[in-house]
C-alpha cells in the first residue's frame, strides 16, 4: 500500500512550451499561403448581394474588378452621394470605363486576355441604370464575360 | 571550478508571442479570396439579326422600377419564379412522334409553354430604376431553374449531379481520361438544357 503514496506532495513537472512556437509558425505559414494581401482599397460602399447559385471563379488573375457604389466615409463631402465606378485604384467616369477596362486588359499576360472576365462588384443599394450603361460600355470593347460577384446567402433577403 | 559548465537554456517562451504577433499581422492585412458570382455572357455588339420566336417559346420576365416582378403578364412572387421557369423550360409541348418532341422532358405539355428546352428562351427586362439586388435575385432564381433541370437530367443519366461533375472537372487531380469523359457528359447535359437568357435593353420612357 505504501507504494501508492510515494508521489504525494511532489509537484508535477512543468509542461514544456518549447514546441508552442512551432505550432504557431505552422498556423502562420498556413495563413500566408492561403491568403492574398489586399493590395487595393475599395473606395466605395460595397455590400454584395446574396446568391445561392453562384459559381466560384477559378482564377483571379484573369479578372477585371469593377466596384460600384456610393463613396465611403469622408469622401462623401468631396464627391457627393451619387454612385461611382471604381476601376483599379481610381474612380472612372462612365464614358471612360471602356478605355480603362482595355488598359486593365492589356496589363494582363497575353494568354489570359481571351478568357478575361469582368467582375462587377456592385453595392446592393444601387439601381440597374448604371449597370446597364456599364455593360453597354464593356460590350463596345468586346468584353462580354460578366460576373456579378455575390456572397453565399439567402436570395430573398435581397428583396427586402 | 569547472570551465565546462552546462550553458543555461535560452528561454523560448517568448518565441510563441513573436509568432503570434506575426500571425495576427497577417490575419489583419490579408483576406481569403472569396470570389464567386453569377457568370453571364452579353451578346456581341454587331448582332442585329432578326429571328422569329414563337410567343409560347418566350418566357417574359419583367422587373419594374419599384421592384415588382411580372412573369408572362402576371404578377408573381419572387419565390415562385424558379418553379415557373422550370415548368416553362421542361414543358415538352410537342407530342410524341412529331418533330421537335422532347423525350426527356417531364413537364405537363401545356400548349402555352415552350415546345422544347432548345427553343425555350427566357427574356429578362429590367428598368433603369430597378434595384441591383432584385436583379441579382431574379438572375439567381433563373440560374437555379437551369441548374435544377441539369442536375436532374445528370443524376438520371449518369448518377452524378451536374454540379458535382463540374467541380470534379475543374479539379486538377482528375486523370485526363476521366476529364475527357466528364467534358463530354457536361456538354451533353448542356445541350439538353441550353441556357438561353436574353436581356432586353429597355427603351426610355
Amino acid at each position: 500500500m505504501s507504494s501508492f503514496k510515494t508521489n504525494r506532495g511532489s509537484k508535477l513537472p512543468a509542461i514544456s512550451t518549447a514546441s508552442l512556437p512551432d505550432i504557431v509558425f505552422i498556423l502562420l505559414f498556413f495563413f500566408m499561403t492561403v491568403v492574398t494581401i489586399n493590395d487595393q482599397q475599395v473606395m466605395v460602399q460595397n455590400t454584395l448581394p446574396n446568391a445561392t447559385e453562384a459559381e466560384r471563379l477559378t482564377k483571379k488573375d484573369n479578372n477585371i474588378e469593377v466596384f460600384i457604389g456610393t463613396p465611403k466615409g469622408a469622401q462623401v463631402a468631396l464627391l457627393g452621394k451619387a454612385p461611382r465606378i471604381q476601376l483599379g485604384k481610381t474612380f472612372v467616369a462612365m464614358d471612360q470605363v471602356a478605355s480603362s477596362a482595355l488598359e486593365e486588359l492589356y496589363s494582363m499576360p497575353e494568354h489570359l486576355r481571351n478568357s478575361a472576365v469582368v467582375s462587377i462588384k456592385a453595392d446592393t443599394s444601387i439601381k440597374m441604370g448604371i449597370i446597364l450603361d456599364l455593360k453597354e460600355q464593356l460590350r463596345s470593347v468586346n468584353l462580354l464575360k460578366i460576373n456579378y460577384t455575390t456572397v453565399q446567402g439567402d436570395v430573398f433577403q435581397n428583396i427586402e | 571550478m569547472s570551465r565546462f559548465r552546462q550553458l543555461p537554456e535560452v528561454n523560448a517562451g517568448s518565441m510563441a508571442d513573436i509568432a503570434f504577433l506575426l500571425l495576427i499581422f497577417f490575419l489583419v492585412t490579408a483576406a481569403i479570396p472569396t470570389d464567386e458570382g453569377l457568370l453571364r455572357i452579353s451578346p456581341p455588339e454587331e448582332n442585329r439579326s432578326k429571328v422569329e420566336i414563337r410567343d409560347r417559346n418566350l418566357f417574359e420576365v419583367n422587373l419594374n422600377p419599384s421592384g415588382e416582378l411580372m412573369v408572362e403578364q402576371e404578377i408573381l412572387k419572387f419565390s415562385e419564379l424558379r418553379e415557373a421557369a422550370v415548368s416553362f423550360i421542361d414543358n415538352g409541348g410537342i407530342s410524341a412522334g412529331n418533330l421537335g418532341h422532347c423525350a426527356y422532358c417531364s413537364g405537363s405539355g401545356d400548349p402555352q409553354l415552350s415546345e422544347n428546352p432548345q427553343k425555350a428562351i427566357i427574356a429578362l427586362q429590367v428598368s433603369r430604376e430597378t434595384g441591383y439586388s432584385k436583379y441579382v435575385t431574379v438572375q439567381n432564381e433563373l440560374q437555379a431553374a437551369y441548374n435544377e433541370l441539369r442536375n436532374n437530367a445528370s443524376t438520371r443519366l449518369y448518377g452524378i449531379s451536374f454540379q458535382a461533375m463540374k467541380t470534379e472537372y475543374s479539379n486538377s487531380n482528375a486523370t485526363p481520361e476521366r476529364k475527357q469523359d466528364l467534358q463530354q457528359k457536361i456538354k451533353k447535359i448542356q445541350e439538353m438544357y441550353p441556357q438561353k437568357l436574353l436581356e432586353i435593353s429597355t427603351t426610355n420612357f
